[in-house]
């Protein structure tokens, strides 16, 4: 097998990065936006949601524009953190964790609006901090949410192509990952090598949901 | 010693009305909160617990401010040391009735205070099992132990029994009384029940629409409503009951009570019966021969 493996590579290194940094930044957020009574809260629910609307190439289209060294965050970006994000990883990482954002936010937020709030109170009464009741109560409560949330970034960053395409080119181990790669072969009709990586795309993200559910049902029988 | 004067507007299904409670409660007193669904009970219970806060007045416990309006003070429910039942009874699904018990310790708690109040609640066959395993019962007395695992000064109990069956709620009552004797804490209770008010409370507060309409012990609150019969009974003994069913017999009334969980057919005057209908609160009072039957306010 003469297959180059570094696009698959590529693609979990990806795929894992962002899903890292997704939580951090995710699992705070989807805290806040489930309890805060902030007015623009239908405007931040409904620009969390765009990714999932809107064609990933309208996304790459101004996120390109963004990273470009000529743009004001480009230019502070690479300015001030050394990061140069159009055509490179850094970059694929930033795009893929705004267009997963949902992905992980919704899941984790409406798990967290389906805890009774009498277990926030409950620990409050008991003299338990915020933080304790998140990370000992409210966290742990949410397992199946966070699960879901977190394969279904995971697999949708490996699924990413539009994007990848507007602001990462095609640059071996840098920007090529998988979905590119198999759109590369297929132009120069070396379908055998297009095959493997849409094989291995395939057989992963079936496995990983598939896992998803036998584990959500597992936990569900488990309450019953 | 608490002082309360709070008010709070609140919307209920029968429109806008204010919660204004003006009250002092003792150290160690057992009060009951009677009324109505909506009449503002839970809302004081919550504003004592810090979960709510009143729009003005203040709230003094021994002598700290818990919470004052013109001076800007809400203290944090998280050093308010107030135990509070919550009517899901709040138990943490994802840790063992243990861990919950343990997870209410204060930093710095002796550790064995779990072992303790498992024991003294009769929990040792159930605490390595998950709440949903629980029955109603068993969650509620697991609720109290966690509550009084964090060692508070005052127990806050929102309708606890209303989810049980008669005997279970019966024998949690005792329960109750003997943990609040045992650790002398100022207790308030939110209940629709009247035999649950009378056996456990010192006190009674009737609030209506946001305001005490009534307080006094059980005895002078519930038989308040007597004097506006005009009659002056002085009862032997007396239950408090429901109305289930009222029927015609010649020239007097068969009227079906529930009393307890025990159900009576008693006769009624054509007078008592006109001012009875299916679901009213009565007091069924026995004196030498006949029953009397009076309505009472609720």
């Amino acid at each position: 097998m003469g297959y180059d493996l570094q696009p698959l590579f590529l693609t979990f290194k990806l795929a894992a990065v962002t899903t890292l940094i997704l939580c951090l930044i995710g699992i705070p957020f989807a805290y806040w936006m489930a309890y805060t009574k902030v007015r623009i809260k239908p405007v931040l629910e409904t620009l969390v949601s765009m990714p999932l609307v809107l064609p990933p190439s309208v996304l790459g289209f101004y996120l390109l524009l963004a990273f470009s060294p000529q743009s004001a965050f480009g230019h502070f970006v690479e300015t001030y953190i050394g990061l140069k994000l159009a055509f490179s990883f850094a970059g694929l990482v930033v795009a893929s964790v705004v267009f997963s954002f949902p992905f992980l936010v919704h899941p984790v937020q409406s798990g967290f609006q389906a805890l009774p709030r009498s277990l926030t109170e409950a620990a409050c009464t008991l003299g338990k901090s915020r933080w304790q009741t998140f990370v000992h109560v409210l966290l742990p409560n949410i397992k199946p949410s966070l699960l879901a949330g977190v394969v279904l970034s995971f697999a949708h960053t490996i699924g990413e192509f539009g994007v990848v395409m507007m602001i990462g080119g095609n640059l071996p181990g840098e920007t090529k990952v998988a979905a590119i790669a198999i759109y590369d072969e297929v132009e120069s009709l070396n379908y055998a090598a297009a095959n493997f990586y849409a094989l291995v795309l395939f057989s992963v993200c079936f496995i990983i949901l598939l896992t998803v559910y036998l584990l959500n049902r597992k936990m569900l029988m488990k309450v019953a | 010693m608490i002082e309360i004067d709070i008010s709070k507007k609140l919307f209920s299904a029968q429109g806008e009305f204010t919660l204004d409670l003006e009250l002092n409660i003792a150290q160690g007193e057992f009060i009951s909160l009677f009324g109505q669904s909506g009449a503002g009970k839970t809302t004081l219970l919550r504003c004592l617990a810090g979960l709510e806060q009143p729009d003005s007045g203040f709230i003094k416990v021994r002598g700290v401010t818990w919470f004052d309006s013109k001076a800007g003070i809400m203290l944090k429910t998280q050093y308010r040391h107030a135990g509070y039942m919550f009517q899901d009874y709040a138990l943490f699904p994802n840790m063992s009735i243990r861990a919950n018990l343990e997870f209410a310790l204060r930093p710095g708690a002796r550790r064995e205070r779990v072992s303790e109040l498992i024991e003294l609640m009769g929990l040792g066959d159930l605490q390595q099992r998950k709440p949903d395993t629980l029955s109603g019962g068993q969650k509620q007395r697991v609720a109290l132990a966690r509550a009084l695992a964090a060692e508070p000064d005052m127990l806050l109990l929102d309708e606890p029994f209303s989810a049980l069956d008669h005997a279970t709620r019966v024998r949690l009552q005792d329960e109750v009384m003997r943990m609040q004797r045992h650790f002398g804490l100022t207790t308030l209770m939110v209940s629709h029940d009247i035999s649950e008010v009378y056996k456990l409370s010192q006190r009674v507060l009737v609030i209506e629409q946001g305001r005490i309409a009534k307080q006094g012990t059980p005895a002078e609150v519930f038989k308040a409503g007597q004097s506006s019969s005009k009659k002056s009974t002085s009862g032997k003994f007396s239950f408090a009951g429901e109305v289930l069913d009222i029927e015609t017999a010649d020239v007097v009334f068969a009227v079906t009570l529930l009393v307890g969980n025990q159900i009576v057919r008693v006769i009624a005057t054509p007078d008592e019966a006109k001012n009875l209908q299916q679901g009213d609160r009565v007091m069924l009072m026995s004196k030498a021969f006949n029953p009397v039957l009076v309505a009472v306010a609720t």
